[in-house]
């Protein structure tokens, strides 16, 4: 079996016509992912044992014929999805020993659906970053390039991807973070409608933001994943009611053109409108569309995520659980813990985020900052009556090099086209389309493709249209 | 290239003062004096930079009137007492079924 070859649908059917077992797919992930983790660090720990347990019971499954849709099938999970008794850090000091006391809804789904866990994959700490450089545990190294990063925040579950250490992996993205990596390591990553997949057991970051979607490499394997994570549920307070999928064949892709004219690189450009010349052939039309209020996202991001950043990570304070310093009174606990316990980022983020919220600023920035988001809503929906789907690179760059983007604010632009779909809560996914050469190494190009409110099944067949140019 | 798009985006820097140092109190987190210094570079930056929507009219903006009540009926209670233990055996410091907490108000003045 060469796994460098293997998607979910492939192996589902070579495990179903039992050309192998699900142990001995397992056991070739795993020996795949000692051999390259050392150097990539896309995994924080490979549950080895358990893995091969459930390998086994996949096998039993199989050999009964009631396999489901991932039996056997080995995934990378983002250490910050909760799998009961064991731990899940999000790559901070702050949780290095926690241990999940209960299942995310998420984790059991995908178990209840047969797929078996490798390992916890590597992240920006508590998601925040586009690198992974933010990890309280080392970076995670681009598997196309290991003096690039992987993009981020979740570069451990792309990059395991990428390497074929698993076959597909779960991240979440709040402004890019799915998107962004699988675009940097040359995969696809799906972000759901806001509501499509529960949150139930995913540590928080910005609530009104964070989605859970998959890393595959195929879009089939993305809509495969999708059938298998999505849909209500009551521990979710903003899960959405289940809806019946629109079948209507997009004709129409609407580019926002002048939102295209800065901060892009030129080959980057140039490579999606030749994604976009390709649609065309295909019978597609391509029609420009004007969003004006897209310029003022990455600034309505930057306010709203650290307020919310700010209000969810107030819950690490050394009292219920994870790191606690010793201190005389309770508040040189809160203050010595949370000071030994975040990163750098992590930090800026919830100093941002009080100013922004703290009286005499928060009508001018976080409320402002609420209003102007719902212009940028607003856009998407009036662009949405005339197209079917929206297209923008998904990176304004390839994966650059670590240490490349030491300012925040160079870091923030990177994510330009990714934060305003979760600004408006749509579905996007970023299909690998065309490459550009730096430093003489070819590197992928993410074509991104945004949909209408619930318009998964839209980025689906688009996206299988240009992974067929 | 990167910086350089900021740069344009960025315009006027904020004239508006933060004081790291409180709002690091604010939120309960120790910051050392190196690092303090550097976020008091940091931060009037990110803050000049997200400053652009102020220009933006947003009079015609009104707050979504959808919202409603999403949260579930306060009904069939779990036994007690059933995650306890799976709880408290993450928690710092235990006594008994409790979390241990240090006092509150402290006696050195």
């Amino acid at each position: 079996m060469d796994i460098s070859k293997l998607t979910i649908a492939e192996a589902r059917r070579a495990l179903d016509a039992k050309e192998y077992t699900a142990r001995q797919l397992v056991e070739a992930h795993i020996a795949a992912a000692k051999e390259k983790n050392p150097e990539l660090n896309a995994y924080l720990e490979i549950w080895e044992e358990q893995a091969l347990a459930e390998a086994d019971a996949a096998d039993a499954v199989i050999a009964a014929g009631q396999q489901k849709a991932l039996t056997g099938i080995p995934l990378a999970i983002k250490d910050n999805l909760l799998i009961k008794g064991r731990i899940a850090s999000s790559a901070s000091k702050m949780l290095e020993k926690y241990v999940a006391t209960y299942d995310a809804t998420v984790s059991k789904k995908l178990r209840d659906a047969g797929a078996i866990f490798i390992g916890r994959a590597n992240m920006d700490e508590f998601a925040m970053g586009g690198s992974t450089e933010n990890s309280a545990f080392g970076p995670t190294k681009n598997p196309l390039d290991t003096s690039r990063v992987p993009g981020g925040s979740s570069g451990g579950s792309a990059a395991a991807v990428a390497a074929d250490i698993a076959i597909a992996s779960i991240g979440s993205d709040t402004g890019g973070s799915i998107r962004q990596p699988a675009a940097l390591t040359g995969i696809v990553g799906l972000k759901t409608t806001y509501g499509a997949v529960s949150r139930f057991g995913v540590m928080a970051m910005g609530s009104s933001l964070d989605q859970i979607g998959p890393f595959t490499k195929t879009v089939a394997d993305a809509r495969t994943m999708f059938s298998v994570i999505g849909g209500y549920d009551p521990n979710d307070s903003t899960s959405l009611p289940n809806a019946p999928t629109s079948n209507k064949k997009p004709k129409v892709i609407g580019v926002p053109r002048s939102f295209l004219k800065e901060g892009v690189d030129a080959d980057v450009l140039a490579a999606f409108e030749k994604t976009l010349e390709g649609l065309k052939a295909k019978g597609y039309e391509v029609r420009d569309i004007e969003m004006p209020n897209l310029k003022y996202a990455l600034a309505v991001y930057y306010i709203i995520v650290p307020a919310e950043v700010s209000t969810n990570l107030s819950r690490y304070d050394g009292i219920r659980y994870g790191l606690s310093m010793p201190g005389d009174d309770i508040k040189e606990v809160y203050r010595k813990t949370r000071g030994a316990g975040f990163g750098p980022e992590t930090r800026r983020r919830i100093l941002v985020g009080a100013f922004v919220l703290s009286a005499g600023y928060a009508d001018a920035y976080y409320r402002k900052a609420r209003a102007v988001r719902s212009m940028i809503r607003n856009d998407f929906i009036k662009a949405f009556e005339s197209v079917d789907v929206i297209a923008t690179p998904t990176s304004p760059s390839p994966a650059w090099k670590f240490g490349a983007k030491e300012d925040p604010l160079a870091m923030y632009a990177a994510d330009m086209f990714t934060v305003p779909v979760n600004l408006a809560g749509v579905p996007g996914i970023s299909v690998p389309s065309g490459t550009v050469e730096r430093d003489g190494t070819t590197l992928p190009v993410g074509f991104q493709l945004i949909g209408p409110h619930r318009g998964e099944e839209v980025l689906f067949q688009v996206g299988e249209d240009v992974e067929r140019l | 290239m990167r910086g350089r798009f900021f740069l344009c985006m960025m315009g006027p820097m904020s004239d508006i003062k933060v004081d790291v140092k409180a709002l690091a109190e604010l939120v309960r987190m120790e910051v050392g004096e190196a690092e303090l210094a550097k976020l008091q570079e940091e931060i009037p930056a990110i803050i000049g930079f997200v400053e652009m929507i102020a220009a933006v009219d947003t009079s015609g903006v009104s707050e979504d009137t959808s919202l409603r009540n999403v949260t579930r009926p306060d009904e069939n209670p779990h036994e007690a007492g059933l995650y306890t233990d799976d709880l408290l055996a993450g928690a710092p410091a235990r006594e008994g079924n409790r979390i241990a907490v240090k006092q509150v108000i402290s006696r050195k003045k």
